[in-house]
Formats: C-alpha cells, structure tokens, sequence
C-alpha cells in the first residue's frame, strides 16, 4: 500500500488542501464541519465508481458502461424495494450488486474473448442496458422507492463520518489490500503493461480481465443503489454525468490511463478532488460555462504538472 | 595515401549515458568516402548506440559530430538523411500497414507533406531484382511480409535514398547465403561509387567477407582499429571480450540410454506448419531443433507448451499422456515445464516492471511455491551472475544479455523437468553465451530435459546431445554423435538429401 | 477488383451493409424513395459522418478525441451568431466557424505533443473547456441562421440531396488525393508504428499536430452543418456525437489501434448508424424498443467483426 503513495497520487491531496484554503478564503463557512463532511458524503458516489474504474484502467482498459449499470443498478433496487414485498426489500442491495457483476463479465468477455477494444465494446454494453432500461420503464422516471438500508448507506453518519463516505474507504482499503497481497493485483498490472507476456507467464489472463471488470461493475452497482439511497429515487440517465469525472478522479489520481502504473490510493485524493472542485464552483454561484472551463484547466494543469516534473527528472 | 580531405564523417569525445549506464565513453571515430567499416562488439558495447547518434535517433550527452569536417548536430532522423546519412536498422523501420510501395515513398528523397513523386521506385525496384526480392510485390502490405523479405525491403528503401554514408546494423541477419553475397555485391558497389559504409554483423564471416576495417568496441569505448585480416578470430574475440576464451562450450556428458524419458512426443501435426513430429527427450539430454527459419520448429515449441488450438498427436510427460491446454497447464507442478519465448522484449519480460517483479511472475500461479522466496531465484542469477543496479529498478534498465538471464531465472525457479528455449542467445554477446550454455549444461547434468531450439550450428553441434533438423514442418534429419557435423546440419536444413535421392530415383 | 476489394475488405463489408440497410429503409418508409426523404436522410448521416471524420483523424494515429461533439457544440454556438446578415459577412463567418474548429483541434494537439499526455485525457478536459464557451456563447438554445443559406446546403440539387454531393465532395475533392500526399501517408505511418515512421525520417509531432487539427477541423464542419440543419445554436449537443462518432469509426473498418481505416470508412460507419435509427423509426418496433435495438445491433456488428479471432489458432495471435 505505502508503494502506491507515489508523489503523483499525492498531487490531488495537495489540490484538495489548496482548494480549501483558497476557498476559505472568499467563504469562510467552506471550513465548518458540516460543510466538508458533506463534501465526504457526495465525493462517495464519484469514489466508488472512481474505485471500479481504477481496476479496470490499471488492467489497461476502460469501462464506459458505468452510467447505465449505475442507473440499471438504481432502477433494479429501487423497483425491488417498491414491490412492498419484504424478501425483495432485503434482496434488493444484493441484486443490484449481482446486477453490476454479470454487466462486468458481459463487458469482459467482449475484451477478453472476442477481443473488441474495451472503449467500443463497454460502449455497446452501455447503450444496451440504456435500451432495456427505456424499454422496462416506459422513458418516465421507474416507480420504486429506496429502502432503509440504501437510505441510510447514503445519508447516516456515525461518530459525525458520512456511512457513505465509511463504506467507500472501506472498499478501497480491502480492494488495495486485495491488490498488493494476492497474485491477483500482480497479474492485474503485469496485463497493464504487457499481456501476452503475462500470458506466456503461465496466467489464465482472461480470468483476470473478468474478475477486474466485475469488481468495476459491482462497484458501478454500488454507487448505483447508494446514489438512489441518496435521491430516494432512482432516474433516467442519473449515471450520464459521473461517466467522465470517473475518469477524470482515476487520471488525476496519478494512474496511467495506458495501465499497469498506480493505484487506488490516488483515486481517493482524484474523487474527494473532483468533488471539492466542483462543489466550491457552486457555491461560489459560478455559472455553468465557467464551472466547465474552469474544470477543463485545472484537470489540464494537474496532468500537465505531472508530466512535466517527469520531463524534469528524466 | 596523402588525403588532406576531411573525413566525411568524424565523432570526437562523443558520450552517451542512460541515467547511471555509460553507453559510449568519449569515444573517436571516423568514416571515410569508399570504405566498408565494420563494428565489432558484444551487445552493450556501444555499437546500436553509435549508429543511432549517426542516425540522428539519439543525440549524445557530449562530443562533437563532424560531417565533411563541419560541424554538425543531427537532432533527428530527418537531418540526418538531410547530409545522405542513412541507417538501415536492426529493428526494422518498416511501417507493417502500409504497402511496400508506401512505405518506399515514406521516406524517398525529397519527400515531404505534398505530393507524393514515385521517381525513385524504378531505382528501388532494381535494387529487389538485383537482391532476390523480385517476387515482393509492391501492393503488399509490410506485414504479410516475411522477415527476409521485409529485410530486402529495407535494403532497397536505404539504397534509393542515394546514401552517402550507409549504416548497416544487422542488416542481412535474416537473409540466406546466397541473397546475403548478392547484398554484398550491392555494397562493394556502392562502396566503390564513393559511398561509406558501416557494417554490423554478428557474423564472422561476413565481415571477413565485405570489411576493410575493422573497429572493435567494448564498454562504451572504442578499444582498437585495424584493417580486416590483421587479427584473426581468436584475436578478434579476445579484444571484444577483453580476455581470452578458451571453451565457450561446456564438456558435453554421456547421456545414459536407458535414462528415463521425460517429454515424449508422438506424431505432433498443427495446422499445415508442423508435419507428424516425433521426438523424445531424455533426462539429461539436451535436444537440439534446427533448421531454417519457419519451418515449424518455432511452431512446434508453442504447441508443446499450450499455445496453439487444434492440435494433432500425443504428448507425454513421464510416461503419463498429458493435453496441454494453456501456458498456465504447462507450468502445473504436474507437468513442469518452462518456456522461454523467441522475443524476450515482448514476450518474455514487461519491461516496465521491476526486476523482482519479473522474476516472481512465474512462480505465482504455483501453489507449492512461495513467489516471494529470495532463495528460488538466487542459485540461478548468482551462477548466470546478473549485473543490475537493484532488484527494484525497471527491467528495461539491464542490457539484453542481462535481460535474458532474468528470463531463464525467472522459469528456473520453478525447476522445470522439461526446459523448452526458442533461441535464447539470439542478440546477445558472447560472455552472456557461454554462461547460459554453463547452467543449460548443469542443469541437464542435474536431470532437466532440455529442448533448444536454435539458428547458430555451433550451439546444435556443441551443446546438444542430438539435433532434429526441421524442413518444411517435419523433422528430415535426427542427428547425434558422430553425425553432428556442420555439413550434416546444412545439408538437412536445405533438405538436400531428399534432394539427392529424388534426384536418384 | 478483386484485389482492390480484399485490401479494403473493411470498406467493402460497410458499404454493403449501407446499401442494404438503405434499401430496406427506402422500401419500408412510407412515403418511398423521394427526395424529400433522402434530403432528410442525408442531412441525418452528414453530420454525423462529418463527426466521424474528426473522430477518424484522430484514431489514425492511434489516438481518440473525446472533444468531437464539444467542438461541434462550440462552432455550432459561433455559427448562430455569424451566420446572418450580408452575404460577405456569411462567407466570412462559415470560414471563422471551421477555423475556429480547427484552432480547437490545434490546441488539443499541441497540448498532446508538447505535454506529452494521452489524447483520451486530454480531450476529455478540453472538451469541457469547448462546452464552457459553447454555454457562454449561447446559455440557452437560440440565435438564426441564414434561411437560404440553410435551403441551399440542406435540400437537394436536381433531385439529389446537397448533403450528398458535400459528402461526395468531401470523398473526391479531399480524401483521394489528400491519401496521396506525405501528409496523408505521414498519419498512417504514424499510427501504424510511431517507431519506423520516426526512423523513417518523417517528423512525428508535426504530424500528430496535424492529425489532431485536421479533427478539428472536420469537427468545426460538422458544427457547421448542423447548423444548416437545426438554424439554431445549441451548446447541449456535445455527448452523444463523441460517442457516436467512435461507433462510426469503429463500424466503418477504422481500427481503434490506428494506422488502418479510411475516411469513407468512417462516412459509410456514421451513414449505417444513422440508417439503423432511421429505420427503427418507421420499422413499426415500438418505439420504447427502438433504443434496445440500436444497442443489440451496434453490438452484434461490433462482436461479427471480431469473431474472425476466435478461429485463431495461435493463441498469441490475439495479442496483435
């Protein structure tokens, strides 16, 4: 775990840091505590694909199917919990997750099997799901109601943290441990970088590439059910505006979007960045175009910062 | 000779290093009009170094470039070919989508981001007559190409560029005898029109053949400079190694006939590549395949070790009938075997990572070892005496020799029964060589069967115990003892003594 | 022939395809093959097909631009303003909107070269930037384009739709003989391996420079196009033209690892695209099911073309 701390997954802690202080600087109320565990609630949600999205980038690919397993998972267990009937209430968090795992092996047999490039193939995964999806729920917004659980997965709190923000640090501290102590996180990277290299090592990397994308699809599945928790409601296309940040968090967070190089450690700091970012811009009551070119040039100088300290030590 | 013209290429002090790894050591040298050079040198000595800094590839960290005696800074491939400096590279510069005819306009004199002028293709055209490739059609894609004919490609496309300075780096490494005396006609040619030339070659004989001088570089330094036939080859490769090599080849040791069999192979056929092949390997043994390139032989080693689909016949490990379904069945405890790839930079090791972590990639799949145990790997790399800076720096840091040890390492902590090798000292310098063929020796002695596939005969002849020599898919000759002979060998590999009896008949 | 079709396999599989998706489309639709219909059909596929160029000259070099559609949202913003009015200041303003698409290529490339970061991250923050402008530009739809201008550009000529002979035009005026320049050959070598066409002697970043601009550019026309089509400027277009673009691309024989591909690859992948959705629309699937459809059968094309992998019989083949 420390050889992930790397200076570039430290870069957006920094950033976050920066943000705060030059934040507080024109609204002071950006330091109370509600605020930021606020912040910690909502940058959850962008965490916990941001996770998913992590693996599947270090195996040297990509998931764009994360917005419609996000919003499939939401329909799914917001429908199961509002058929009234108590099993499927209790099953609705476990099918959802289900759910996301068999979209990750459905997005991981195109890759590893047929071969198809992950950016067309997830895309294709993706617009299914939205057909099934408008096909089930008529276009309208899907009935169904969140649970408890889901509820409170999103919006408790206990000893004044955010469940939500518990429940993400948790999986990426048992999924970077995953990746350091098992073979599997080796051969996670070692495909990364080379994988008919890897396959010649005597790996079966096609088990590989399934497991990575359905740790991606349940993590999509699970940011799914708590945004749902969140909203008290699931709704068409709610996943369309986390596709990109996703990337954004994982880039940020020091991680080559060519694979094998960094990490999940990163990833937080990209998602607690992001989230920050964009919250600070909406309380500043910037407008939407501002909010975007300013986004574009600090995600911009961030990675140019980076590559150019590399250039320099090179 | 009173020549008081300027040589038309002259480096002075040029250094080159790669973070804390000297490639060239202020190093002179010279490259007169009308003289073929030739650059000797163990891999890493510096001599790829020195061609791409003459390319315009790489620029050096100090020294000075002159050309005509001004003086010059080549900050890319482009003004490089600018003063008619034309590399011919090892790897090959060759774009695999485009066709032939593309890629000779790619880099035609003249050629910029306008239009395309196809004047110099009658010329390159000429230079594949002349060089055995007029069977290359031009519409053909670089990468259905075969690697002798994508060599002969090269030839051309560095011809037509009307080089004034022409570096050959390994540049007919893949070409038969006769292609090969048919390129050096070219040369001597080209040559004899005013043309330098700069040859690299691992083969002796070629240089012999085509050289006026000789320059022999070892460590980054150019340590002597002579006419060809003032040494000879002992003395030769003495100056490249820096000290003198009695045996490069282990004694070999009698193989005991009723050793048990340990890899035994029955009528193996794949697709129309590999033909009915029958051998078995005996503890102890090591087994050579020879034979052109492409005749299967390469084939026939991935198909042992799970890499083909639909494949004939039947294998057996220790008398037990096994199907190898994947690399990761052939690695089971059970079967025990180990492969290492022809291209140890693609498909042996991920550069990117760590020594350390190459060295455990192996070893991870296998329950009944601990990947993380120093003491796998320590027998291995102490005996093939790894030089590195570090087990936790990049693998891509070692130079090639090194890079193959961490190869052999990494498979070996597995203790295979049966060791397969596709070429494994292809590229790589002869100190390198002699200690793999040491731990390839012991390790036979030891008990692994060991299966060699190679292109250098003097590895067939010297380290194999037998030699099946491959033509067209099938095995044609099985050689052993006294029959292990160069002669012999040649003969098989160009089939000539199906030749003789069809002839007969 | 025979030959030219097993070179350009890729291209030969796509155009049959359009031909008969086009066919049937033609033959179901209830009002037949008029023009009308066609022009319809045909201003459909352009802009995308002009999106699908931009995307192509980015994946021929074996990168992605993911700012496709924010380009076309920002030059289609820039055109509801310059597009009306005299007829010098419309010529002028249709140059300013493409070259304002190229600048955008531009900056992407030049931030690409010069701080050597991969095209996919790159893209993915400056189209964000082009959103931000396209928003300031027009924060709600609206602005006017040049009624007549817009007829002459969106109808038809003698019975045939103009977006057809602009694609024509684009085809025969452009691609071939831009395929036959250094340039042209510089970005396939490019993508094909940077290492041989660098050692080749061909100057790599200006090409790449070039690829990207050209993107751009094609993006800015894109923008402009569709703007003769809606007359309107709306900054809210961006999302589904990047991703559809790469569905063309990829559905037209470009291969996503570069070097391999044509532009009219790329035009025939974006015209199935849009025929497809065109057919749905008249096919008498209900139309809740229509989006399911585009999916399996933008997926089941994508899994056809790669089946050819499965009958590998090295399994290092794969690897590519």
């Amino acid at each position: 775990m420390l050889r992930q701390i790397s200076i570039d997954s430290l870069m957006p802690y920094f950033g976050v840091v920066v943000l705060i202080i030059v934040g507080s600087f024109f609204f002071p109320q950006i330091l109370s505590a509600d605020y930021l565990t606020q912040q910690l609630q909502i940058a959850a949600f962008l965490g916990l694909l941001a996770t998913g999205a992590t693996i599947v980038i270090l195996l040297g690919h990509i998931d764009l199917s994360v917005p419609w397993i996000l919003t499939g998972a939401a329909i799914l267990s917001t429908a199961l919990v509002g058929s009234g009937n108590p099993v499927l209430n209790v099953l609705a968090v476990p099918a959802a997750l289900a759910f996301g795992a068999c979209i990750g092996v459905v997005n991981g047999i195109g890759v590893a099997i047929l071969r198809i490039p992950s950016m067309v193939w997830t895309l294709a995964v993706n617009s299914m799901l939205l057909g099934v999806a408008v096909l089930n729920t008529g276009g309208f917004n899907p009935k169904g109601e969140s649970s408890t659980l889901m509820v409170t997965m999103a919006s408790g709190d206990v000893l004044g943290l955010p469940i939500s923000f518990l429940i993400w640090i948790a999986i990426s501290i048992a999924l970077a441990l995953f990746l350091v102590r098992t073979p599997f996180g080796r051969y996670l990277r070692s495909i990364g970088f080379n994988e008919k290299a890897t396959f010649l090592s005597g790996v079966s990397t096609p088990s590989v590439v399934f497991a990575a994308f359905a740790i991606a699809g349940m993590c999509s599945a699970l940011g799914g059910v708590m945004l749902a928790g969140y909203a008290n409601q699931a709704y068409q296309s709610m996943g369309d505006p986390f596709l990109l940040p996703t990337i954004a968090a994982v880039v940020i967070g020091g991680t080559s979007i060519l694979g094998g190089r960094g990490g999940l450690f990163g990833t937080i700091g990209g998602a607690l960045f992001i989230t920050l970012l964009t919250s600070i811009l909406s309380v500043m009551q910037i407008d939407d175009a501002w909010r975007n070119i300013i986004f574009g040039v600090i995600i911009l100088a961030m990675l140019l910062f980076q590559t150019l300290r590399k250039g320099a030590t090179v | 000779m009173f020549d008081t013209k300027p040589p038309l290429l002259e480096m002075q002090g040029i250094s080159m290093h790669f973070g804390p790894t000297k490639a060239l050591d202020s190093v002179d040298f010279t490259c007169e009009p009308g003289e073929v050079h030739a650059v000797l040198g163990e891999n890493g000595a510096g001599k790829s170094t020195l061609m791409k800094l003459i390319a315009g590839v790489l620029q050096p960290n100090h020294g000075v470039l002159r050309v005509d005696g001004k003086e010059v800074s080549l900050g890319s491939p482009k003004a490089a070919l600018r003063l008619g400096l034309v590399c011919m590279f090892q790897e090959l510069s060759l774009v695999p989508d485009l066709t032939v005819r593309e890629n000779l306009l790619l880099g035609a004199p003249g050629a910029g981001l306008g239009w395309l002028n196809s004047e110099g293709l009658s010329k390159a055209q000429e230079v594949l007559n002349r060089i055995g490739g007029e069977n290359i059609k031009m519409a053909a894609r670089v990468a259905d190409l075969t690697l002798p004919q994508r060599q002969q490609v090269e030839i051309a496309k560095a011809i037509m560029k009307k080089p004034r300075l022409l570096i050959l780096d390994e540049a007919t490494s893949a070409l038969n005898a006769s292609v090969v005396e048919k390129v050096f006609e070219l040369v001597r040619e080209e040559r004899d029109a005013g043309t330098a030339v700069l040859f690299i070659s691992h083969r002796f004989h070629e240089i012999e053949a085509l050289a006026d001088r000789v320059s022999i570089f070892r460590n980054g330094q150019r340590v002597a400079t002579f006419m060809n036939g003032e040494h000879d080859y002992g003395e030769i490769i003495d100056l490249m190694v820096g000290q003198k090599i009695e045996e490069l080849f282990p004694q070999k040791m009698p193989v005991l006939n009723d050793a048990e069999v340990v890899l035994e192979v029955l009528n193996f056929s794949w697709d129309t590549q590999v033909k009915d092949v029958s051998l078995s390997v005996r503890r102890g043994q090591i087994v050579g395949l020879g034979g052109l390139d492409g005749q299967g032989q390469a084939a026939f080693l991935m198909g042992l070790f799970g890499l083909l689909r639909k494949t004939d016949g039947m294998t057996s490990i220790a008398g037990t009938r096994i199907e190898i379904a994947s690399p990761k069945a052939a690695k089971h405890q059970n079967v025990a075997l180990a492969f290492i790839p022809e291209d140890r930079k693609t498909e042996g090791l991920i550069l990117d990572q760590s020594i350390q972590e190459n060295l455990e990639l192996a070893a991870l799949g296998r329950s009944d070892l601990d990947a993380g145990d120093a003491a796998l790997y320590a027998s291995s790399l102490e005996q093939l005496a790894l030089k590195h800076g570090g087990f936790g720096l990049p693998v891509s840091s070692l130079s090639g020799g090194n890079q193959q040890k961490v190869v052999l390492s990494k498979w070996l902590a597995l203790k295979p029964r049966c060791l397969l090798l596709a070429d494994p000292t292809r590229g790589i310098d002869v100190k390198t060589k002699t200690q793999i063929y040491a731990i390839l020796r012991q390790l036979a002695d030891q008990g692994t069967a060991i299966v060699l596939l190679s292109t250098d005969y003097e590895e067939l002849i010297q380290l194999c115990d037998e030699t099946h020599v491959f033509f067209d898919g099938a095995v044609v000759a099985s050689l052993s003892g006294d029959e292990l002979t160069p002669q012999n060998i040649i003969a098989a590999t160009l089939n000539m003594s199906a030749q003789v009896e069809a002839d007969r008949a | 022939m025979l030959n030219y079709m097993r070179s350009n396999r890729r291209e030969v599989i796509a155009g049959f395809v359009l031909v008969t998706l086009l066919a049937t489309y033609l033959g179901t639709h209830p009002r037949g093959a008029s023009t009308y219909v066609m022009t319809i059909w045909a201003n459909q596929c352009l802009i995308l097909g002009l999106a699908a160029c931009a995307q192509f000259f980015a994946v021929v070099v074996r990168g992605i631009d993911l700012s496709v559609g924010a380009v076309m949202a920002l030059t289609n913003c820039i055109a509801s303003y310059l597009l009306d009015g005299s007829a010098l200041g419309i010529a002028f303003g249709m140059v300013a909107v493409v070259a304002a698409g190229a600048f955008c290529g531009l900056v992407n490339g030049l931030i690409i070269v010069f701080g050597r970061i991969q095209p996919i991250v790159v893209t993915l923050a400056t189209a964000s930037i082009f959103v931000g402008l396209a928003l300031l530009l027009r924060p709600t739809p609206g602005g006017a384009v040049n009624y007549d201008l817009a007829d002459a550009m969106t109808l038809d000529l003698l019975g045939i739709p103009t977006a057809l002979i602009l694609t024509t035009i684009a085809v025969v005026g452009f691609w071939l003989p831009f395929r036959r320049t250094g340039l042209g050959l510089g970005l396939y070598a490019l993508g094909s391996s940077e290492q041989a066409a660098f050692q080749s002697g061909i100057d790599t970043r200006f090409i790449r420079l070039a690829a990207f601009t050209l993107a751009g550019l094609f993006g800015g026309l894109a923008g402009l196009f569709y703007s003769f089509v809606t007359t309107t400027g709306d900054a809210g277009i961006a999302a589904g033209f990047t991703l559809n673009s790469i569905a063309a691309v990829v559905l037209g024989g470009v291969l996503l690892r570069g070097g391999v591909g044509t532009l009219v690859g790329a035009l025939a992948g974006a015209f199935i695209l849009k025929t497809i959705a065109s057919l749905m629309f008249f096919s008498g699937i209900p139309s809740l099911a229509q989006p399911l459809f585009e999916g399996l059968i933008l997926a089941a094309a994508i899994a056809i073309g790669s089946a050819d992998i499965l009958r590998a019989r090295n399994k290092l083949e794969v690897f590519g």
